[in-house]
């Protein structure tokens, strides 16, 4: 099992060797990809990729909280949290992949 | 926004590229992503978030429908966590 961690480099060098463009334009478009997605995300919306999974955003409710260390009550305000739930192809090929 | 809105708008951004083009450089992007985490591999996107694999011990499970016992094996399962720059934008900080 590997535990490389790729970067934005991995995938522009990914996107250069698949369509030939330059080093520079595959950086930048992968760039746009991330900045889209956020952009949609920002603006509350769900961003679907068929095959690969699902981002949404949800709204969590203020609540009490503690620090675990004094146990002093702190307030958490309400806030908007992404969750990534992956399609069932990516669970399969992560789940094959890594089997020993 | 699905997929191929995200397509569209990139090729929208880049009249010279070919749209044949502009899907398989998005298509290219989350392969890559999926294929990391089935090696193991994680992917850590600065600012949007990273992608890595949490492994699942083996338990004792329990159909729910019969209540017998079934063993489920280790499994691993690809996880998610969104990144500073990213969470702080969708509240309202940052920018």
């Amino acid at each position: 099992m590997g535990e490389k961690t790729l970067t934005r480099m991995d995938l522009s060098e990914a996107v250069f060797r698949e369509v030939g463009l330059s080093r520079n334009e595959s950086s930048e478009l992968v760039e746009a990809v991330l900045a889209h997605m956020s952009d949609a995300l920002v603006r509350g919306e769900q961003v679907k990729i068929s095959s690969f999974g699902t981002f949404s955003v949800r709204e969590k409710a203020a609540r009490v909280g503690r620090n675990p260390k004094t146990g002093e009550e702190v307030p958490i305000n309400p806030r908007r949290v992404l969750t990534f739930r992956p399609s069932h192809l990516m669970k399969d090929r992560v789940a094959a992949g890594n089997k020993r | 926004m699905i997929r191929s809105e995200l397509i569209q708008k990139i090729a929208e951004e880049n009249p010279h590229l070919f749209q044949r083009d502009v899907e398989r450089i998005v298509n290219t992007i989350f392969e890559e992503i999926t294929d990391a985490m089935a090696r193991g591999d994680r992917v850590e996107l600065r600012g949007f978030g990273a992608f890595s694999v949490k492994k699942r011990d083996a338990r004792v499970g329990r159909n729910p429908r019969t209540g017998e016992a079934v063993q489920v094996e280790e499994k691993h399962v690809p996880f998610f966590k969104t990144g500073k720059l990213l969470r702080d934008r969708l509240n309202g900080k940052a920018e």
